[in-house]
């Protein structure tokens, strides 16, 4: 029998436009010692599915029908005494933002240690004991100093740790781990996924993972269920799914995750697939750095973030700036944007060093209009109290010298060059999708026809199908605009696809430059390799590793 | 959790304002009757000259001290005044200097909590410490010392009453400000090429307006008991103005001998009016909040 064992779920939630069904008969089981993952984008119930079965749905939320039952106990009915029982328990889980799960004032070790004693499973003398015990079990160095320290003075990865620790610390049956590596870097994703599927191995626990990443799924998993809009699509093993995905959304997922051998045209769907535009790269170096650093003068020890850094991008060229958070890159970015002063070295752009003008004064600077930024998160960088149109408008106004009347014309031409229906102009951020804000965040970028283009992780917070849009978004207005890119992110597999060439970071410095297909291949330093090799892999297309299993397909 | 996005379609049109601001009164009925008992009150300081039974002013010595009757709802003073129509044209006069004085201390805490959230530094330095030195005294007695100081006259009321409130602006503005310093929007404003005091004004300062909108309404009914105060102790409003604050002290004196009304229908009034501008202010959040626009 399964341990736990759903029965066409429904969830719904109250809103002020009436009721949303976020959960449609969703039936689902895990086995005892297997883990299950559940894969969809943004919307399509994964999270509200594992709030229903911890009964920890937000206010308004309630479970409409269907059956929960773990271990022949019934969930759904279970007094709310007995669940808080069950939850640390017998399930527990592993939340997606580390530092918001954990007590922002409260020493690490203590809120294992509250967790231990609540479940009875410590006594005052030998909490503390425990605790460290429990630090150790997930691989946390020097547990004994580290228990006292806060959760601010802790790395991602280390507060990742500690949550685990903390899900773990009562010997649940069933973790639940809702999207336990975002936020975090490759080799930390790495390092948090292999312990976390270590312990699952070690003490025979059952497991769901919650992702949107179909290669952690399917690296880190048994059996996959691919969920859309509440309901559940397609589940299966997880080398199975990959390999021969039967339905058309489970085949668009696949298609659009980025991987090895992939084109970037590869990851539409084959209907929206256009022939890729020639791009002829130029021979003059557009940008020029040369020896930039920047130092923090802080109150402590001074901070080096960027050292002596020289590369350079030419005519219609794109490169890559990859590495690991810290590593200097937006600090390099800034400068290049004129955001931030370097401390010394040059930025030659045609010919002309920009670090000579002072950032405060760059933005009224002629040249402001020549270098844009794409950002990384589209809804921060748009102003809540600013329609699309007016976010668009504002680059026209400020530097574009074109009257009312043209301007009008000139945000519906944009509009319409990235896509964003023209409708939608009107809406205020907070009214559109992910898609639809990067699209405004990208149009009002090259609204001026800058030669430079930086894009900071711009599709870090999007969906994998809407990340496959933009990205073919963006090579196509590279192609017609003549613009260079610079594109800075972590993730090496989607820099492949956009980049002519890549520049890997490390400690503020450089580990590493050159051609796309060669740093991909054959890269020469050791950091970039394990960069390479953090990257879960999905099993490649083709012939499936296993024999064709029988296929549990919902609807 | 997941978010779920439900958007119907239609876009920002010039009557979708007008549209929200039902929206919002609709949705919340204390609102409602806070906009309804402000309605009130804006209409007794624009007509209430013109709709009051009898002239305030004119005291009748036969008829002092009468309690409320059909002729005198609210009873008439030991001149014989009409305590009904003193108290219906003492609104002007409270709402002007509540009003008023709200304005300014808006302006310039807005300023001064912009310029150093945005800035930081030395601005934000002396800015805040001058700020500091305003909360250290009790407010109400700074208040009295100012007018004191500065003449007994209304427009230093005024003054006054501005003085005290400008911290919590500043201090309100400069926290908003200052967590949107950074925000991506001010980054790309200044890629846009606006410059500093133009991404402050028109990009980062309107995001603070939901939260001060609560503040502005608090102040205005602590205003009018801040003038109604000063005028109680004999500073300000001098007699015989029609004022809540004179009224209530003069009809203090009465209360002893069983003459209730001089000194309850002013300070009823009184209460009303903190009490509907306490009321206003989630309504007034909501309605400048664009993210409650659909």
């Amino acid at each position: 029998m399964a341990l736990l064992d759903i029965k066409e779920l429904a969830v719904a939630f109250r809103t002020r436009r009436g009721t949303v069904e976020a959960v449609r008969g969703v039936s689902l089981e895990v086995a005892r010692g297997e883990t299950l993952a559940i894969v969809g984008e943004s919307g399509s119930g994964k999270s509200v599915t594992s709030y229903a079965l911890m009964r920890i749905l937000d206010a308004g939320g309630t479970i409409r029908a269907g059956e929960i039952t773990y271990g022949g106990m019934d969930l759904r009915r279970a007094a709310e005494r007995d669940m808080a029982d069950i939850r640390g328990r017998e399930i527990s889980m592993i939340f997606q933002n580390p530092r918001a799960a954990l007590n922002p004032i409260r020493k690490v070790g203590r809120q294992i240690e509250d967790v231990l004693l609540r479940h009875g499973r410590a006594t005052r003398q030998d909490a503390r004991a425990k605790a460290i015990q429990a630090m150790e079990a997930v691989r946390i160095r020097d547990a004994a100093s580290r228990y006292h320290a806060y959760p601010f003075e802790l790395s991602g990865g280390m507060c990742q740790r500690v949550v685990i620790a903390l899900a773990l610390a009562c010997d649940p049956k069933l973790l639940i781990a809702d999207e336990p590596t975002t936020g975090l870097d490759v080799t930390t994703q790495k390092a948090v996924m292999d312990l976390v599927s270590e312990l699952i191995r070690e003490r025979g626990l059952s497991a769901i993972l919650i992702t949107h990443d179909l290669g952690l799924a399917a690296a880190y998993s048994d059996r996959v269920a691919v969920m859309r809009d509440g309901e559940l699509v397609e589940q299966g093993p997880a080398a199975a799914i990959f390999a021969d995905p039967q339905h058309p959304y489970s085949r668009k997922l696949v298609a659009a995750t980025p991987r090895e051998g992939v084109g970037i045209r590869e990851l539409l769907p084959p209907e929206a697939r256009t022939p890729a535009p020639p791009v002829q790269i130029g021979g003059r170096a557009l940008l020029e750095v040369r020896r930039l650093t920047k130092t923090f003068e802080g109150e402590g020890a001074p901070v080096h973030a960027v050292k002596d850094v020289s590369f350079s991008i030419r005519e219609s060229e794109s490169v890559g700036l990859v590495g690991e958070s810290g590593c200097g890159k937006s600090t390099t970015s800034a400068m290049i944007m004129r955001l931030l002063d370097p401390t010394a070295g040059e930025i030659l752009f045609d010919g002309d060093d920009l670090a000579k003008t002072p950032s405060r004064r760059f933005a009224r600077d002629p040249r402001r209009a020549s270098l844009q930024l794409v950002f990384q998160d589209a809804t921060d960088s748009l102003n809540p109290r600013f329609t699309a149109r007016a976010s668009i408008a504002d680059p026209l106004a400020r530097l574009g010298g074109l009257d009312r009347a043209a301007r009008r014309r000139r945000v519906e031409e944009l509009a319409d060059l990235v896509g964003l229906p023209q409708p939608l102009l009107e809406r205020f951020p907070h009214q559109l999708s992910g898609g639809q804000k990067a699209r405004v965040g990208i149009a009002r970028a090259i609204a001026l026809e800058p030669k430079l283009l930086i894009l900071d992780e711009p599709t870090a917070a999007l969906d994998v199908s809407i990340q496959a849009v933009v990205l073919n978004l963006l090579a196509d207005l590279k192609a017609r605009l003549g613009m260079s890119y610079l594109f800075v992110s972590h993730d090496l597999q989607v820099v492949r696809l956009l980049c002519d060439r890549i520049v890997v970071m490390r400690g503020g410095e450089i580990v590493e430059q050159g051609p796309a297909e060669r740093i991909m291949t054959a890269p020469e330093s050791d950091y970039t390799r394990s960069l390479l090799d953090a990257v879960p892999k999905p099993p490649s297309g083709g012939a499936p590793t296993v024999p064709p299993p029988a296929r549990a397909i919902a609807r | 959790m997941a978010d779920v996005s439900l958007h119907s379609g239609g876009g920002a049109g010039g009557s979708s304002a007008l549209r929200h601001v039902v929206y919002v009164l609709r949705s919340n009925p204390v609102t409602l009757f806070a906009f309804a008992m402000l309605a009130l009150l804006v209409f007794a300081a624009l007509f209430g000259p013109a709709v009051a039974p009898y002239d305030p002013y004119a005291s009748n010595a036969a008829r002092a001290l009468q309690p409320p009757s059909w002729d005198h709802w609210f009873g008439t003073d030991n001149l014989g005044r009409d305590v009904f129509s003193r108290v219906l044209v003492a609104t002007r006069l409270d709402m002007a200097i509540s009003v008023s004085a709200v304005a300014l201390s808006f302006l310039v805490g807005s300023v001064l909590g912009a310029a150093s959230g945005y800035w930081g530094g030395w601005t934000d330095r002396i800015a805040s410490r001058v700020l500091d030195t305003i909360m250290a005294f009790p407010l109400f007695v700074l208040a009295m010392g100012i007018v004191a100081a500065m003449g007994n006259t209304i427009e230093n009321v005024v003054y006054a009453t501005a003085i005290i409130n400008v911290p919590f602006y500043a201090r309100l503005v400069r926290a908003e400000v200052n967590i949107r310093r950074n925000a991506g929007f001010a980054l790309a404003a200044k890629l846009s090429g606006n410059a500093d005091w133009r991404v402050l004004a028109v990009h980062i300062f309107p995001n603070a307006l939901p939260p001060m909108m609560v503040q502005v309404s608090l102040n205005l009914g602590w205003a009018i008991l801040n003038a109604a105060g000063l005028s109680f102790i004999g500073l300000g409003v001098r007699p015989p103005t029609a004022e809540w604050g004179i009224m209530v002290a003069e009809g203090a004196n009465f209360i002893v001998s069983g003459e209730w009304w001089l000194a309850l229908f002013p300070g009823l009034a009184l209460m009303l009016a903190v009490f509907t501008f306490n009321l206003l202010g989630d309504g007034l959040r909501d309605m400048v909040d664009p993210r409650l626009r659909t």
